[in-house]
Parts: structure tokens; sequence; C-alpha cells
């Protein structure tokens, strides 16, 4: 009964309201943005008047953007496509087949212009020294085989020469200054090489000279003057410097051991643009090596690793400057040196430096003028958790945590539980205080001090309440609320909304937010994850949770699983990492002997409370973990239980297997199990492809199995953990929208249980085409593709109802529990199913899909949708109810279906992003709170983005802005004028009776 | 029995009176006797005879307790009777009301089921002052029951249309928490 009233009052409320909006006071509140760029590939600094604090800088998120030099601040930012990747960027910034100009003030694009190419290649960018946007300057471009003269102007094509004749590969175009020659110079083959001596006018090639080496180059060149050239031969063990002074080209070959003593392996040169010189590394470390003549090479001086060197920068005066920065232990040395006086540093700073950021990849050296008229420097450096830093005169001026552009995966962690009673330590300090006040003689002035101030807010935020403030005042009540130490603070809170998020970065860093203000809590680069000989490439992978002590130890803090390998291919070593989360310390850090291709959060926890995890290896072994016995008891009881499955997108495969023990290895491995296959689904070739799969979330909890329809009649959701979502396009219409017909494309939509391997429920999709994103939750699905009859986007949802539970509708059975609805199911007494399904119309293409949760999974759903716009829309999962009519009954309309419309609304207010944007939107996360109305969304992309949304409003709690103390007040005033009145009616009784 | 009412009477006058006047109050010492109108010195009219009456008094005793008992017997039914006139009123009320769940059809609902049930907790109550050796009060008692049980059912019925009865298989299982999986399958896609 009291359910029903509640679903009453709860259709009531929900029929009020579609859409959850904020006020224009509330942004700020529960929500936190954070801009980030990525990690810095090359910088810039411009040397006008207008941009000499700023500097330019692109990253391999495929960001431009401007940052101011003083804080770090970014004035304008341009995050580009995802295949966009820029190339280079000078003052005049371009990338690969396009090329664009950008007014670097404000960041507006000035010109855009296509290049003609037809091999792809690198491209090389070359924008004279001397460049004067005022003059009719060209740009010089060489990209696809072709070279351009690009007018700096408007981005006009004024020539184009083509070089991808007879395998020539361009490595160098430049031009001298106060010349009318480019040079273009490359190899042809693998041991020809070539010169080209063009006009820089029209374009025609004045010279060309080619000369054959008689063994082959790697590849790499180094230009060190405007008719040198140092190359690097095939084995990588032997320079070779060419010059091509006036068209006659000579080699010249110098063997590394001659240069370097004990040399060994191979070596390399860095991309460092030098006059003069060039910089090499080898095993053994970094050398600055001087070419005096072809012939002479000489080593001027060698960087032991971990070290990197800047570009030069010219100064005035023909001088050159470059810096080389070294790791000494937790600090860096900042070396500048001239590049006339090499022997000695024009300075040298030593910087403390944060252990957590690894050591230094890249420097960008920038000089400004002292007001002495002297040069200072100041160098841009990127560091190895692709952090940015500025280090000026011996510290850190700022430093951006860019790495958490590229966040790979998150999951949470609560914080501690706040301990009983105030800390003694904070008791004294209070008294310390007071007792110091209290010898001044200020006793007075500080209670009232005290008073005033602890009234002060109350005050104000009545005065907010009763509509009395100033514009002023609230403005001031605004910053109260969103200064609150409240949401900030280290302990876990009634409602659960501060958390720890733990976020998984591409660097391999791993990194602790606050839910209260997006603040850093702690950060850690995995050692385990770092460059070692026996660990080649290290990438992270995932993070999982791996203890939450909840009701066992609890004196043990919750901790994290990392996973990652040592290498690019799926069969290197795994490496396993298990960090503290309250601490961010790495507890236990493991080299795994197998590698990893899937990792299987299992639902068992052992007798700590660490959660079980299955390793399959390339071999599809797997291997249990934690290794300890207890967890091998627990598992082995379940084990008969417990199937996996994997799906095999390029045979377009689904298998699915079952465990059993012992392993093929030589040793006896207790933790290791073998696998065996029990089904597979193959689909075919010819006509699907496996484009998405989705499945359930496992940590998602379903308040009931029922769903009530409003003639009272009971519907039994199909509620299994174990559904599998698959859709498959033709293998034709796998690429873009638009080249396919509709007639050759389809797409089809599968749900499986992964099992029995038991296909559910199967649906064609006539004339869709992929991109599709899909999400699983409860017993339905929604998907979204592209429908190319319709030339709309299309969002689906299947429901899939359980009809093996249908009959238990006899109330009296119910009531005396002679039901079945409670005893365990099992997937292999195949139930039979009923599904209904729906598909609508959407304006938005996908970037990414996800679905609220909530802690009893009570309150309505909403679908999270990031859309093209990198924007996070909430969308009612009532409008994807398969149920909807175009005309509603009464009693339907009471259960809150609304009329069916053929496409899904899209209400303004309903992105929680508000007025923000989510730069380059990658993933969402949901997660949910301790109350149950709320959800907690972090989304993430370029920036990372954290709100917490109540899909049904929050009907369980008071909302913030509730005022206590009015309420504190009408109760303090009531009971007063409770007692006024009985005195009042007392004294006039008594009255009465004397008269 | 009428001489003691009429002293009674007095007494209630002394008091009335000397209420409205502060600390002036006065007793009547004079003789009470049944002579009253000669007390008050009007003569009583014609051919009315004081003696007779007295006479008629004292010997309809009989006559008297017949018709007090017909009297509360009729009071009985009267109160048996009542609960109709409730209902009939209750019903406007609840067709007032509508059939939908808000603040007013609750209050409604809630008192049409709370008036039956609280009148028949105090059946014996009601029918305390009309018990009699003489009178049978068992009739209308139970015609009260009967009728109060009617409201109930009204009450009951207006719940239902309102929806708040779990008849339906809807509102047991509702609260049943999903059942438990045997199964447990992971995986996905490897990780490439």
């Amino acid at each position: 009964m009291a359910v029903r009233v509640c679903l009453g009052f709860l259709i009531l409320l929900l029929y009020s309201n579609f859409s959850t909006a904020l006020y224009e006071d509330q942004v700020g509140l529960a929500d936190w943005h954070q801009k980030y760029i990525g990690k810095v590939k090359q910088a810039v600094f411009p040397t006008q008047k207008t941009g000499r604090k700023r500097v330019v800088v692109s990253t391999e998120e495929n960001v431009i953007a401007s940052l101011d030099l003083r804080t770090g601040d970014i004035f304008w930012r341009h995050v580009l496509g995802k295949d966009d990747h820029v190339d280079q960027i000078d003052i005049a910034l371009g990338k690969c087949s396009i090329l664009r100009a950008w007014n670097l003030p404000d960041g507006q694009m000035m010109w855009e212009s296509a290049l003609y190419g037809s091999t792809p290649s690198k491209s090389l960018l070359f924008v004279p020294a001397n460049i004067n946007l005022g003059k009719g300057n060209r740009i010089l471009v060489f990209s696809g085989g072709w070279l351009h003269a690009v007018s700096s102007i408007d981005g006009e094509i004024v020539w184009k020469k083509e070089f991808a004749i007879d395998s020539l590969e361009i490595k160098q175009v430049f031009q001298p200054l106060e010349s009318d020659i480019i040079y273009a110079v490359g190899f042809v083959g693998s041991s020809q090489f070539s010169v080209y001596q063009l006009s820089s006018k029209s374009g025609e090639v004045l010279k060309h000279n080619t000369a054959s080496f008689p063994s082959a180059f790697c590849g790499e060149v180094a230009l060190v003057s405007s008719d040198m050239l140092v190359a690097l031969d095939a084995t990588r063990s032997a320079l070779i410097s060419i010059s091509f002074q006036s068209g006659i080209i000579n080699f010249y070959q110098t063997y590394m051991s001659d240069l370097v003593q004990d040399f060994s392996g191979m070596a390399a040169l860095l991309p460092v643009k030098f006059t003069g010189m060039f910089a090499m590394k080898t095993v053994s470390g970094i050398y600055l090596v001087r070419v005096k003549g072809v012939s002479v090479l000489e080593i001027i001086e060698k960087f032991n690793h971990p070290a990197s060197v800047s570009d030069s920068l010219t100064l005035s005066g023909e001088q050159q400057a470059f810096a080389i920065v070294q790791h000494a232990e937790t600090k860096i040395d900042f070396k500048v040196k001239l590049d006339k006086d090499l022997r000695n540093d024009v300075l040298k700073e030593t910087v403390e430096m944060d252990s957590q950021r690894g050591h230094v990849q890249k420097v960008f050296l920038n000089n400004y003028v002292r007001t002495d008229k002297s040069h200072g420097f100041r160098a841009l450096i990127v560091m190895e958790d692709h952090s940015l830093l500025l280090v000026q005169q011996g510290d850190v001026v700022w430093s951006r945590e860019d790495g958490l552009a590229s966040i790979i995966d998150s999951t949470t962690s609560e914080l501690p539980v706040e301990k009983e009673g105030v800390s003694v330590a904070k008791v004294e300090h209070n008294l310390f205080e007071w007792l110091k006040a209290y010898k001044k003689g200020e006793k007075g002035l500080i209670i009232i001090n005290i008073v005033k101030i602890t009234n002060a807010g109350h005050a104000l935020k009545l005065k907010g309440t009763l509509m009395l403030a100033s514009p002023d005042e609230i403005a001031a009540i605004q910053a109260m609320r969103l200064k609150s130490s409240e949401r900030n603070k280290m302990t876990r809170d009634h409602n659960g909304f501060r958390k720890l998020i733990i976020v998984l970065t591409r660097a391999g860093k791993l990194l602790a937010l606050h839910t209260g203000d997006g603040r850093i809590i702690w950060s850690l680069l995995l050692s385990s994850l770092h460059r070692s000989e026996a660990c080649e490439h290290p990438s992270a992978l995932n993070v999982y949770q791996w203890q939450v002590p909840h009701h066992h130890a609890m004196h043990e803090n919750p901790s994290v699983l990392v996973v990652g390998r040592c290498g690019p291919s799926h069969d290197a070593l795994g490496v396993f990492s298990v960090v503290d989360s309250y601490t961010g310390k790495e507890r236990n850090s493991l080299k795994l002997v197998h590698s990893i291709i899937q990792v299987i959060p299992l639902p068992l926890t052992d007798s700590t409370e660490q959660r079980l995890h299955l390793i399959i290896d390339a071999n599809l072994q797997a291997h249990l973990y934690p290794r300890t016995r207890d967890s091998v008891n627990i598992f082995l009881h379940e084990m008969s239980n417990i199937y996996w499955h994997s799906i095999d997108v390029g045979k377009g495969l689904i298998r699915g297997y079952s465990l059993r023990s012992g392993c093929n290895l030589d040793v006896v491995d207790e933790y290791c199990f073998n696998t065996k296959e029990l089904w597979c689904i193959v689909f075919p070739s010819e006509t699907e492809k496996i484009a998405t799969m989705a499945t359930r979330k496992m940590n998602e909890v379903v308040h009931t199995q029922a769903k009530v329809l409003a003639d009272q009649d009971v519907r039994y959701k199909y509620i299994s953990k174990n559904i599998l979502f698959v859709a498959t396009v033709a293998p034709k219409a796998a690429g873009e929208i638009g080249t396919v017909t509709p007639e050759e494309a389809s797409l089809v939509a599968y749900l499986i249980d992964t099992v029995t391997g038991r296909i559910l429920h199967r649906v064609i999709h006539q004339g869709a085409q992929g991109p599709i994103h899909a999400v699983v939750s409860e017993n339905w699905v929604v998907y979204h593709y592209f429908n190319l009859r319709a030339h709309r986007y299309e969002m689906s949802v299947i429901e899939i109802y359980d009809q093996s539970q249908a009959d238990n509708k006899d109330v009296w059975k119910l009531v005396l529990g002679k039901h079945n609805l409670t005893s365990p199911v099992s997937s292999y007494s195949r139930p039979e199913v009923m599904v209904k399904s729906q598909s609508y119309f959407f304006t938005h293409s996908v970037k990414a899909m996800a679905v609220t949760a909530t802690a009893k999974g009570i309150t309505s759903k909403q679908l999270l949708i990031g859309t093209i716009g990198d924007q996070v829309l909430a969308l009612d999962k009532r409008f994807l109810d398969p149920r909807r009519t175009a005309t509603p009954t009464q009693a339907e309309k009471e259960e809150g279906i609304i009329p069916l419309t053929d496409s899904l609304p899209i209400i303004p207010q309903a992105y929680v992003t508000h007025a923000l944007q989510v730069e380059g939107l990658r993933g969402i996360v949901t997660i949910p709170a301790k109350l149950e109305s709320t959800t907690l969304v972090f989304s993430y992309g370029v920036d990372i983005f954290f709100t917490r949304i109540a899909p049904s409003r929050t009907y369980d709690s008071l909302t913030e802005d509730f005022s206590y103390a009015l309420l504190l007040i009408t109760i303090v005033a009531l009971v007063a004028a409770i007692f006024v009145t009985w005195i009042l009616s007392e004294k006039k009784e008594l009255r009465e009776k004397w008269r | 029995m009428p001489c003691g009412g009429e002293q009674s009477r007095f007494w209630q006058e002394g008091m009335e009176r000397g209420k409205g006047l502060a600390r002036k109050w006065a007793v009547e010492f004079a003789e009470n006797t049944s002579s009253s109108s000669s007390y008050s010195g009007v003569p009583d009219p014609l051919g009315f005879n004081r003696s007779t009456q007295d006479l008629d008094d004292t010997n309809g005793g009989r006559q008297m307790k017949d018709a007090e008992a017909a009297w509360k017997s009729q009071k009985a039914w009267e109160v048996a009777q009542a609960p109709l006139k409730n209902l009939l009123m209750m019903g406007f009320m609840m067709w007032m009301a509508g059939s939908t769940v808000h603040l007013f059809s609750i209050g409604i609902t809630f008192s049409a089921l709370w008036q039956p049930i609280s009148a028949l907790q105090g059946v014996g109550k009601v029918f305390e002052p009309y018990k009699d050796s003489r009178v049978d009060i068992l009739a209308p008692k139970l015609l009260f029951i009967a009728l109060n049980l009617a409201g109930l059912a009204l009450g009951v019925w207006k719940l239902n249309t309102l929806g708040l009865l779990p008849t339906h298989a809807s509102d047991w299982v509702s609260s049943l928490p999903p059942a438990q999986e045997v199964e447990f399958s992971g995986g996905g896609l490897p990780m490439y």
C-alpha cells in the first residue's frame, strides 16, 4: 500500500517536470570543469609585441592553444578533429593536408587552404625566418609528394611542384636567408641522395644533383648548415656527413666507435635544429656534436640519461642559445649554452622537481630581456607524465597537469570515515588561540567577532531566502556557497557525494581527484609502468577496484588494481600494480609471467574483501588473482558456475568458455586454470561484421523485477547480468556515412546470453549503418545508429521480459509466499522471453553514451549522451519507452507514458554540462551516490567535467539552499508565541475569575 | 419528583444570580410547599384543581414508566439510524472527492474509515442511556452496527477505487528483490 502511495506521488512528481534544469546561481555548486590541452608536441614563442607573454603549443591531443606565460592559463584553444593531427606549427600553423593560419592574439582562423597531395608522406613546413604577414611572403609546405608555396596573407597556393616521382623522399626543405633559391633534399630509395634547387618565385627546378652512397641510409637526417647534412646509415652505427655546396655532393663516413668510446647499440639523431652542430642519442647518453667540416666531427659534450635538449634559439647578434635539462634524483639541472661558447654555461639552475612527474621529455627555450639589457631565459618543460612546467630563475613558475587530457580509464573510491568527535589537537589549538587573544585583553572583541562571523553567514542566507538581499549581498551569498568547505572535506559524507575519482592516464600516471572541487589529492607515476630493460614499451591498460573494505578488514584502506603490459603486442607480458586509494602509495607490484588479453573481475571476494580477478592470457589460460590459498578455495567452490566469453571482431566470432583446473604449463600452478570452449556464434562474414558490443555494468543494482503496467498487470523483466548486446553491420557499410546506398547497408542487433550462447533476440535494421553506440541497463538496451533511408540518426530501444515468470499473478500465492520469484535462476532453464522495441529519430550524432546509476536502483533512469558538440545531454528513459502510443489512455498517462512522437526531444535545459563543453569528449562515467535520488557523473576527454544529477529530482532530501535558519527561527517564534498566548490567556482567565 | 425538580431549579436560579452579582447571594428559606401558586401571589386559574393533579401524579406512576420506556426505545432507534444519514453524506463526499489520489480524497477516505470504527468501538456507550430492563436495545444495536459496517465497507470500497488496497499481484511483487543468478559470465572484447 505504502509503495503504491509512494508510486502515486512519484508519478505526480514526475509528471509535473520533464527536465531537471539548473538555475543560474546553482552553476558551480555541484559541478566542476577543468580545461587541458594534452602532451605538448611543439611550442612556439611569438616574438611580436602582442604575443610576447604567450606561447603557442600543439599537442598530441590535436589541440592548438595559446597559453599565458605568466600563469599557464589558456588564452585560446582549438581542439581539432580526431584525425586532424598537427604535424608542425610555426608562427603560422600547419596540418597534414590542410594548412591553416590563426591570428595569434585571439585565435581566430585567418585562412585555410587545402593542399594537393597524392601520396601520403610526412609533411614538412618551412616558414622563412623573416616572415612578416604584411608582405607577401611565402610559406613552403611539403605534403603528399608536392611542394607548395603558400602565400602567408590569404593562404593561396602560389605554385606547386611534384616530387613524388621515382620513390623520392624529401627530408628537408629550406631557404637560406636572403636567397631566392629553395633547397629540397631527400633520398631516392635507400642509398641515393638528391638535392633540388628551386626558384622561390616560380618553383621551377634550377638544378638537380644526385649522388649514390655505397651503403644505405636509415632515413634520419639533421641539417647542420645551409649546405651540409648529417645522416645515419642503415645500421645506425655510422654518421655520414653530406655536403652539397654548389651542386657537388660529397659524402664522408664517420664510424660511431671512432667518435664515441665504448659505443654499443644504435644511435638516433634528435630532431632539434642547430646550426653547425647536431645532437644524437645513444644508449649511454646524449651527445652534442660539432661539425667543423665535412670530415671533422667533434663531440662537444655528453649528457647522461635522462636528459633533454631544446632547439636553438636565435638571440640578437647572431648568437644562438640552447637549453639542456638533466636529471639529478629529485632535482633537474637546467643549463643554457651559447653556440659560440659551448664549454661554459650562460645559465645554470637547479630546480626541485616532484618525483611523480617522471623524466623530462621535451624542453622549449625562450628568452626575455631583463631591465639591464641582459638575456634572461625561461624554459617550457614537458615531463614524462605529460605535465607542462615553466621554469624560470630556478623555480617552477607554473605547472599544468596535462596528463588529464588523456584519461584511459577511471574508477572511484570512498573517502575515509570521519573520526568520531572533534580531534584533540584541534580543540587544543582553538583553546590556545583563544587564550592568546584573552591575554591581550581582547576577550570581548573576540567573542563578538566570533558571534559576528558565525551569524553573518546565516543572516545573509536568511536575507536571501526572504528576498531582502541586495545584489551585492546575493553575490556574497553565492561566493559563500561556492566556497563551502563542506564539499571539499577529506572524509566520507552522509549522502555519498564526496568520493575520490581515480583516473589512469595514457602516461601511466594514476591521479585521485576529489569530487568536491576536482583538486588532485595524490598522483602516482607507476614505477611498474616505467620503461626498463625488462619492459621496453610499457603501457597502462585499465584500472579496477581491488579491495573495498565493507564489512571485514575495515582497518585496511581500499585499493585499486592497475593493469598494464610491456609492449604493444597482445602477447607482451603483463604488469600488475595495487595502489592504496587513500594514500596513493603503491602497495604491491608484480611483473606477470604471462600476457593479458582479458581481465575479468569476479563477483567474489576473499576474507579480506579483495576482489577475485581472472586474467586470461594469449594462450587462453585463466590465472587467478590474488594468489592466496583463500581465494583459490573460494574460487574452486564457485568454478563450475563461472564462464567467460571472447569476441573476435576480425573473424566475426563470439566464443564462450568454461573453466577447469590444471594448466598446460611445465610448472604446477594451482592458480592457473584451463579453459574449454562451450559455444561459438559465427557471424556470416560476407553480410555481417561486428561493429559494437555492450554489457550491463557489473555493479548495477536493480530494485525489482516487476514492472507494473497501468492496468495493475505485472510484467517480469528479464534481468540478467550475462546479457550481451552485439551489433553487426554489413561489411560494405563499415566505413563512413555516405559511402554506401541504403540497399547495401544493414544493421543487425543481437541479444545474447553469454552463459549458454543462446541468442535471445535478433533484429535487422535495413538501410542502417554505424557508428553504433549502445548502452545496456536492467532489461533494456538503447543503441544509436544512422538511418540511411531517412538521412537521420536513430535511437532504438529493446526491452526484454521474462515470460516464464509471467504466471506468478495469483495474489494469494504471493501473499503466502508460494512463488518462485526469488529463487535462484539458471540460464540453462532457458526462460521464454518477450521483447518490445521501438525506434525514434534523434538529431545529434553521439560520441559516448551512458546511463545513470543509483544506489538502490529505485530512481528512474536517464540516458547521458555525449553529443557532437562535446556536451552531455540527459535524456529521460521514458522517452525511449517501447510502449509509447500516439494516444495513451488516462491510465497510461498516469503511469507516465508520453504520447508517441517520431523523434526524441532535445530540451536545452537538459544539458548537464549547461554552458560548458568537455572538449574531445571520450567517456561518461556514472557513479551512484549514497543518496538514492542522486548520480555522480564524470565525463572526460581533453577536458574533464564532473557534476551530480538527480533524474527524478532530489525527492529524498532538502535542497542545498534550504534555509535552516529560517526554519529554526520559525519554530522558535512559534514556540514563543505559544508561550506568550498561554500566559496571556492564563492571566485573562484569572482576571475573569476575580471579577 | 416534580417537587424535587422545582427545588433544584430554585437552586440553579440562585446560583445563576449569584454568579452574575458578585458576593450577592441569597438563600430563600421560604417553605417550599406544593402551593406554589399562592406563594407567587397569583391565584390559580379557574377550574384548575391542584389536589386532583397531585393525585394524578401519585397514581399514574406505572403509566409514566411505560411512556419512558417507549421514549427510550424510540430514542435508541433514532440513535441506531443516525449512521444512515452519515452514510449518505459520506457517499456524497466521496463522489465529490473523485478517484485520484490526493490530499482531499485521502482525507475523506480515512475519515470514512475512522468514523465507523470509532462508532463501533463505542457502541456500548452510545446505547448506555437507553439501557433498561424493559427496553429491548438489541435490535437498534444490531442496526447501528450494521449501518456502521456498511459505512466501513463504503470506506474500504473507496480505498479500493483509489487503488490503495493490495488486491493485485503487482502490489506484492514490487517489493521482492530480483532473483539471484546461478551462473556468472565475464569477458568481452580482448584488449588488443
